[in-house]
């Protein structure tokens, strides 16, 4: 069976945005057959990303496409925004680092808890960050 | 702004049952209101119900801390109940803790922690 080319994009201004990110790539998850852990992890990465994104470039959006192979399926999250980008993208990628008070967890964690983890960023471009999870079937 | 979250009093203890999935401004007002309500009622106790939560995140753990620190400040105790399996493992794979709060499964096994010590 062919499946069409699904992409959802939620636009990222408030914090209630972050919460409708989450929900919408949770339920994507289920709908895909997902594990629950996994479902919670999906949701997990969107609401770091998609704070990131309220917190440090006041406006972008989370992405959400599926990807369909034989052996299993994907969800890819794509994080963009046109903010001030990130200088330093290794210690902003090291536990602990924060300019923004908090724990500096949001982007290290992320990475441990999706399977394929990429971000680009130029100072002043933004950052795009871009995230898959896969579930085997 | 709505009031997401009730705060209810039994005796010395507050008791806060989070319902839904809440936004960074709905935690924060949950945390000034329980702060409030400490000295207001001068609780001995708090129990925040997190049983309705299907994510914890770094800002939704950091603000349980801050929240757990200064209700130790006012003298009382904090305790977290409910957080569900799948809310702690992604906790622990993205690296959160929530060091020296005492948590329990559920609201009775809560209150029998707080009456018990
Ligand atoms: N979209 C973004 N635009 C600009 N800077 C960013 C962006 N995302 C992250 N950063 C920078 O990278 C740092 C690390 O981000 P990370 O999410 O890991 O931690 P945090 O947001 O500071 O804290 P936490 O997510 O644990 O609450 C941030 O403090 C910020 O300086
Ligand atoms: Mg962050």
């Amino acid at each position: 069976m062919q499946h069409p080319p699904d992409v959802l994009v939620q636009a990222i201004r408030y914090d209630t945005d972050v919460i409708s990110a989450r929900q919408l790539g949770r339920k994507r998850a289920e709908e895909l057959g997902f594990s629950r852990p996994d479902q919670a992890l999906v949701a997990t990465a969107i609401s770091e990303l998609a704070r990131n994104i309220v917190v440090y470039a006041d406006q972008g959006e989370i992405e959400l496409a599926t990807i369909h192979q034989p052996d299993r399926v994907g969800i890819k999250i794509t994080a963009k925004d046109r903010g001030p980008g990130i200088a330093d993208l290794e210690s902003a990628l090291a536990d602990g680092f924060s300019t923004g008070n908090s724990l500096g967890l949001g982007l290290p964690g992320t990475r441990r808890i999706v399977d394929e983890f990429d971000i680009t960023s130029s100072p002043g471009l933004g950052v795009i960050v871009t995230v898959v999870k896969w579930s085997r079937r | 702004m709505a009031v997401k979250v009730p705060i209810l009093k039994q005796g010395k203890v507050l008791i806060a049952s989070i319902q839904e999935d809440l936004s960074d401004s709905d935690i924060l007002d949950l945390q000034h209101r329980i702060l409030e309500d400490v000295i207001r009622c001068r609780a001995e106790a708090v129990i925040i119900d997190v049983s309705a939560i299907g994510i914890l995140d770094s800002f939704g753990t950091k603000t349980l801390s801050e929240i757990a620190y200064s209700v130790r400040l006012r003298g009382a105790k904090l305790v977290i109940v409910g957080i569900q399996p799948d809310v702690a493992l992604s906790m622990v794979l993205l690296g959160l803790t929530l060091p020296d709060i005492p948590t329990a499964l559920d609201l009775d096994r809560g209150l029998a922690l707080i009456n018990g010590g």
